[in-house]
């Protein structure tokens, strides 16, 4: 569903994410904090990257742009061609639901829901038959490894396992950007280079990845890696180049 | 929405509230009382207003009734220290006929009234009441008869010592049936044949009791004036009266309910030029049911209402639990708002909660309130009627509770900002 609020992207129809100035300005009492101080970017289809830098940096204003969980201040965020910035509440709802798909640091999963139905919780958002997404979900979890596990509570499942959950169901709906926030930050290095090991997969098969961490290993498996300083890039580097 | 998708979330809603089984049934525990008490109230208010039509069906919406009573200055004087004390007054036997010929009259019962007395059939007995009357009582008091004959106009002629008991005076006497053609002893000298058995029973509406009461023993009302003439003593505190009635009651059917009034006005104007106090009274018993009726409807509304501030309590409690539900929930709102629930996804999911809380509470009132009744109707006699418009009534009221306590807290859930929600702990 392309809505007409949405803007054709003027660039390569390559390209997924273009932040083109963007700024993101909060008002803490008298001063003026520039999270985002002028960004442009662009992010093309199946590039897996990395934003990095210290706290502080502006990393996770740029994820909450990237997620359509915000609005920037000024300049345009193009996600998947639709302009964030014209946006009503639930045209963001509908770009996240059926573009973007979120890994969170904590996994998140809803504790009171089994597997199948964290799985299928974004298919029934969007209105796909209860038949259709539980057959979706349990392929899914099939794809993560955990095909054996539907009718489980994510609290009878561990770290790992609750994080495969998660991935499976950031896929759902088929998004073209998979966000990760941290996605290893709560896993042991075993566990966390299973994770990653996974995440390069999904890589392989084409899907776009834009993660943010703040551990160098971590950032090494993706392609690219957006350093950022003081609410600007610092740095880009690609895999292989440094 | 589809119908599979409202069930899918009904589930899942039932899902979240058994997380904390205890702390959702003590919500519903204000619904339950409220629908409870709103279920039996209306059932209270419905058994008096049956009653009062059962009790019109009995004795046809066109009777009215001429009772004798005692003037207000003999009440005065008995209560002085002459401790014995001769009184005449009431209904005169030759007030029957004089009733009988004014216009629109369709039949007169004339009825004496001889209250606890002994009746006895060998080693066994039991207090009735005596009603001395004619065949007449018979056609108005529609009661069926379960074995031999009512009284009959042969009876009123030979003056027979003969009797119709009511079912329950008879098997108290005669348990082993065989009951026609038995003699039963009054006092230390008066048999009674008993030539019939009917079924009576005891009904009030309104405080109007129907004239037939379960233990009866009717008699020829000439036999009654033989064997125990007009004086009845009466026990006061330390002292009796001897009261001298001739007539008790005077049941007058009229043609139809429009006459009822204006023949109870021409009676009253009759009875004045032959009474010189004020010894009788008057009653309409419909136009008492009536009043009455439309007092208890006053009273039930007024009972529903204090019994819906219960379930105003159980709605706001139901929206005290949700606004906690909201805060711990923060984040779940925050994951499911990122992944992509649009506000109006989030708001239904609230109410959904709020309202099958609100519904299981409905359910259970219900089934309380259908209970409750049986047992008022056991400790008070008052009649109870559960109807099915007040199930359905209590149920809706529980629906539209759900909504509107849940709304609020529904719409404070939507508006939680996904990015604060995330970072909430």
């Amino acid at each position: 569903m392309i809505h007409p609020a949405a803007q054709a992207d003027p660039g390569s129809s390559d390209t997924v994410i273009q932040f083109d100035d963007v700024f993101k300005i909060y008002q803490m009492g008298s001063n003026e904090v520039r999270a985002l101080d002028g960004v442009s970017i662009s992010f093309h289809r199946g590039e897996f990257w990395s934003i990095m830098g210290p706290s502080g940096s502006g990393k996770s204003t740029m994820l909450n742009l990237l997620g359509c969980l915000d609005r920037p201040t000024a300049g345009r965020c193009l996600i998947d061609q639709h302009d964030v910035a014209g946006l009503e509440d639930d045209q963001l709802s509908d770009i996240r639901l059926r573009r973007l798909g979120f890994v969170f640091q904590s996994f998140n999963l809803i504790p009171q829901l089994t597997v199948s139905e964290n799985i299928e919780m974004p298919m029934s958002y969007l209105g796909i038959d209860a038949d259709e997404a539980a057959d979706r979900a349990a392929e899914l979890a099939d794809m993560v490894g955990l095909g054996d596990r539907l009718g489980h509570r994510p609290t009878e499942l561990s770290g790992g396992q609750q994080q495969r959950v998660a991935v499976a169901r950031a896929l759902a709906n088929d998004p073209s950007i998979l966000l990760a926030d941290e996605p290893t930050g709560n896993l042991d290095s075993s566990t966390g280079r299973q994770i990653m090991e996974l995440m390069r997969e999904l890589h392989e098969q084409g899907r776009t990845i834009v993660m943010v961490t703040h551990e160098r290993h971590v950032a090494d498996y993706s392609q690219k890696q957006l350093h950022m300083l003081d609410g600007r890039i610092g740095r880009i580097e690609e895999a292989g180049s440094s | 929405m589809t119908h599979g998708r409202i069930f899918r979330n009904i589930r899942l809603g039932i899902k979240s509230l058994m997380l904390h089984k205890l702390r959702s049934f003590l919500t519903i525990l204000g619904v339950v009382f409220g629908v409870g008490s709103v279920v039996s109230m209306l059932s209270v208010g419905e058994g008096a207003s049956r009653d009062a039509i059962s009790y019109i069906k009995r004795l046809g919406a066109s009777t009215l009734v001429v009772e004798s009573m005692k003037p207000e200055e003999e009440m005065n004087a008995s209560s002085s220290a002459n401790n014995r004390w001769h009184t005449a007054f009431g209904l005169r036997y030759e007030d029957e006929p004089r009733i009988a010929r004014l216009p629109n009259v369709v039949r007169t019962v004339p009825a004496k009234i001889l209250r606890n007395r002994e009746a006895r059939v060998g080693e066994l007995a039991t207090n009735v009441r005596i009603v001395g009357t004619t065949p007449d009582w018979f056609d108005l008091i529609r009661r069926p008869l379960l074995a031999g004959r009512v009284l009959s106009a042969k009876d009123m002629q030979e003056g027979d010592g003969v009797c119709v008991l009511s079912e329950r005076a008879a098997r108290a006497l005669l348990p082993n049936g065989g009951v026609i053609g038995q003699n039963i002893t009054i006092g230390s000298a008066y048999h009674f044949r008993v030539v019939g058995v009917i079924k009576a029973d005891e009904g009030s509406a309104g405080g109007v009791q129907t004239p037939d009461q379960p233990f009866d023993m009717y008699i020829p009302l000439n036999v009654a004036w033989q064997r125990f003439h007009d004086t009845d003593r009466q026990k006061g505190t330390g002292s009796y009266s001897n009261e001298l009635i001739q007539l008790h009651r005077i049941i007058v059917e009229v043609t139809d309910v429009d006459q009822v009034k204006p023949t109870a006005v021409a009676v009253r104007a009759m009875l004045q030029r032959f009474h010189s106090r004020l010894d009788y009274d008057i009653k309409i018993p419909l136009a008492l049911i009536r009043q009455a009726q439309a007092t208890q409807r006053v009273f039930s509304i007024v009972l529903a209402s204090i019994a819906s501030i219960s379930l105003l309590v159980g709605g706001i409690g139901i929206m005290n639990i949700m606004l906690a539900s909201v805060t711990e929930r923060t984040r779940e709102i925050g994951v499911r708002r990122a992944i992509g629930a649009r506000r109006r996804q989030i708001i239904g999911q609230f109410l959904i909660e709020a309202v099958v809380l609100s519904f299981v509470g409905g359910v259970i009132g219900v089934a309380f309130g259908v209970f409750v009744p049986y047992g008022i109707t056991a400790f008070t006699g008052m009649s109870s009627v559960v109807t099915a418009w007040s199930i359905g009534l209590s149920l809706s009221i529980s629906l539209v509770v759900g909504v509107t306590f849940g709304l609020y807290p529904a719409q404070r859930a939507a508006r939680v900002d996904p990015i604060i929600a995330l970072r909430h702990e």
